[in-house]
């Protein structure tokens, strides 16, 4: 097989796209964290008391918190007193009210990244929250979307129009003391987004948020919540990227999703961060932290990941299964090229009668990739009837990488069924020889094989963002295999 | 077409080509018979340029080019064909997407257009008829779940489509029934004409009745020790190999 790790040396890495800087004036708050930064933060954005006083809480439970290190990646430590926990780009005098107000210089970021704001644009059909750094920069088709009854804004914005919905939902799936990276973004959440879509709404148009990290040694704490009503539906994805910077970056973001009675909700992330370079050095640590709750009775929440960039990832979409008949999904593709870890599967937690859940993971590893799968099934004493069946597929490319599979399964429900299929394999040289010798290059068989891999996920994806998927992966493993 | 001199070939420490000289001219349809062990799949592997065989000599020329040179996507895009003896399963890539990978990726090293997936599907189905292939062959995976005999139809249908100048196929007649054996037979007749050459590697004379060979060449020991017309199939057929390789040696 033609992967040994001199002709992977030899092989010409394409560089990462979206590494470039916005160079704009931003308002940045000193590195360190105490509780008057978490009041300044709240006082920037104009927040009501309870919420100063969620934070406070969080802040103080987190302070009591050990970073966990059962994780199946390696660090250095981080200094947490040496981020800067608030940036926002300079805005003139008040937040712009339409596109027309918004820095054009944001507006070319966004357009150099392909995420043209401008609802005229390439994304007719889709609405935008764009996050820059801390805050929303601008939303698209928010009238649209208000006339079919759906609220998609940032969630600063939702704060001040929406106390009641926020002060009702937020930290009901995820609370504050959840986790230590969870606690941390309940202290110093800045921005991200919120979806309200009311009883019997079908969401007339996907929607979607594109992450951007553009200053340095900042982080990213964003905080997405949506709520599905009774009867309704949504589909959402959320798209990443960063600059190249030799430092690493902390991106600690929380999403919390709630289906009620007969509501589904379909959540896809395209994350892309800056992965760092061939040899391991910068990159994003992204530590997130989503979870659904499928609260009411036939309700869905179906995650799909393509997590391609990140130095390292940790993060395990999950859903908890409440409502009678209530499924969860978990899609998921993960790559691990060049120094990257990656450690992130789901937690399906079973609790209504006849839950049923689906764990599709497939794991890519190449160069010195190491991919973890870790997933836990949980089926409670009142899940009668549940079935969960988890395939957890790990490919290999190269000799130098590494794939680990951690599935947890309690079962405290005797009617309750659990399947786990899992399998690791290689790209074999016959299967690249096959290619080759109808005409395809190496480079365009192993992307073939290593889609074909990705199947049953990528179906999963609204199909715009499929394509772009295909690519994003396609670049992603560029010279990996000689 | 194709020239070969003097090859010798070597998997691991083992030489399995000893000196191998084959000449087959353009149009011209040669069979390549022996016993097992012979190195008839080597050939047909060297030929496409599989790299865990090595030519340690000799010297390979098609249509004027230096074969060995070549690697196997540049071999294939200057027309030659293999249909493997046992072809390979590929995951989740569906038949019809490999297909037209492989349709526009020769096409575009030649300097014509790519067809689109409209053109591609009235393409397809011609040669679909051609080899009997049931409707689901071009959304199912690639060789996953398909049987022996679908497999080898399967690089027939490829072959059909890609329209090499030079096929090698490689025991395709193995592990199928008669029926199938027309199949394949009337599929590979279809190809022949007087700008193609076709080389069969086979161990049987059964296939040879349907798909009847200019020249038949007799491998064994790494070299061609005999070569004749058609007849000279049958002659294996009643007798076997033994003889030959003992005139060859006395």
């Amino acid at each position: 097989m033609a992967t040994d790790s001199e002709q992977l040396a030899d092989l010409v890495q394409r560089k990462y796209r979206h590494g470039f800087v916005t160079d704009i004036e931003q308002d940045t708050v000193p590195p360190g964290l105490n509780e008057d930064v978490i009041r300044l933060i709240s006082s920037k954005k104009g927040e009501p008391e309870f919420l100063t006083e969620w934070r406070l809480k969080a802040y103080r439970h987190w302070l009591t918190l050990e970073e966990p290190t059962w994780a199946h990646v390696r660090y250095s430590p981080i200094d947490y007193q040496a981020i800067s926990y608030y940036s926002a780009p300079k805005a003139p005098a008040n937040a712009p009210k339409s596109l027309d107000e918004v820095d054009p210089k944001l507006l070319e970021t966004y357009d150099k990244l392909g995420i043209p704001l401008h609802e005229r644009a390439r994304l007719a059909g889709v609405a935008v929250d764009a996050v820059f750094d801390s805050v929303s920069v601008a939303t698209t088709f928010k009238d649209k979307l208000a006339a079919a009854g759906v609220i998609f804004c940032s969630f600063s914005d939702a704060v001040k129009s929406h106390p009641e919905l926020v002060r009702r939902y937020l930290g009901t799936v995820v609370p504050y003391r959840d986790n230590f990276f969870a606690t941390l973004n309940s202290a110093v959440f800045t921005d991200g987004s919120f979806v309200y879509i009311p009883k019997g709404v079908r969401c007339p148009m996907e929607l979607s948020t594109y992450f951007r990290i553009n200053a340095a040694k900042t982080g990213q704490f964003e905080r997405t919540l949506i709520v599905a009503d009774e009867g309704s539906h949504v589909s959402y994805l959320e798209g990443c990227t960063a600059p190249m910077r030799d430092e690493n970056q902390l991106h600690a973001a929380v999403v919390e999703l709630v289906a009620l009675d007969n509501a589904s909700i379909k959540y896809a992330t395209v994350q892309n961060w800056y992965p760092g370079d061939e040899q391991g050095r910068g990159g994003i640590y992204n530590f997130v932290t989503k979870r659904g709750e499928c609260r009411g009775a036939n309700s869905k929440i179906s995650w799909t990941q393509v997590e391609t960039g990140s130095a390292i990832t940790w993060k395990y979409p999950s859903c908890v299964l409440r409502g009678e008949n209530s499924v969860g999904e978990f899609y998921s593709v993960a790559v691990a090229n060049n120094y990257q870890q990656a450690d992130t599967g789901t937690k399906m937690i079973h609790i209504g009668r006849n839950t049923r859940s689906t764990i599709v993971s497939k794991g890519i590893s190449a160069g010195h990739g190491q991919n973890a799968y870790r997933g836990l099934v949980k089926m409670l004493p009142t899940a009668h009837g549940a079935r969960n069946h988890t395939q957890c597929d790990s490919l290999l490319l190269g000799a130098d990488c590494g794939a680990h599979t951690f599935p947890y399964i309690e079962s405290r429900n005797p009617s309750a069924r659990v399947e786990h299929e899992a399998t690791t394999s290689k790209i074999s040289a016959d299967q690249l020889f096959y290619c080759r010798q109808r005409g395809l290059s190496e480079e365009d068989a192993v992307n073939m094989i290593v889609n074909g891999f990705c199947r049953e996920v990528f179906k999963e994806l609204p199909m715009e963002f499929a394509v772009e998927a295909q690519n994003l992966l396609n670049v992603s493993l560029e010279g990996a295999v000689g | 077409m194709l020239t070969i001199e003097n090859l010798h070939a070597r998997v691991g420490e083992r030489e399995i080509l000893k000196g191998l000289n084959l000449h087959l001219p353009q149009g011209e349809v040669h069979a390549i018979m022996g016993p097992n062990g012979s190195g008839k799949s080597t050939l047909a592997q060297v030929l496409a340029g599989r790299e865990d065989y090595v030519v340690t000599a000799g010297r390979v020329s098609f249509g004027g080019q230096d074969l060995l040179a070549l690697a196997p996507e540049e071999r294939a895009r200057a027309g030659i064909f293999l249909a493997f003896q046992y072809p390979i399963e590929i995951p989740g890539v569906n038949n019809a997407y490999l297909l037209k990978a492989a349709l526009n990726a020769q096409r575009q090293a030649r300097g014509e257009t790519a067809v689109d997936a409209f053109e591609f599907m009235k393409l397809i189905k011609k040669k679909m008829e051609l080899v009997n292939a049931p409707k689901d062959f071009l959304n199912r995976s690639v060789n996953q779940g398909f049987s022996g005999g679908e497999k080898k139809r399967n690089e027939i249908l490829q072959m059909l489509l890609l329209e090499p100048r030079l096929a090698v196929l490689d025991e395709t007649d193995s592990g199928l029934d008669v029926d199938a054996l027309k199949v394949v037979a009337h599929g590979v007749n279809s190809l022949r004409s007087p700008d193609r050459s076709m080389l069969l590697v086979t161990h049987y004379e059964r296939l040879l009745e349907l798909i009847v060979p200019d020249r038949v060449h007799v491998l064994a020991g790494g070299r061609i020790i005999r070569s004749g017309g058609p007849e000279l199939a049958r002659e294996l057929d009643a007798r076997g190999y033994d003889w030959i390789a003992t005139e060859a040696t006395a």
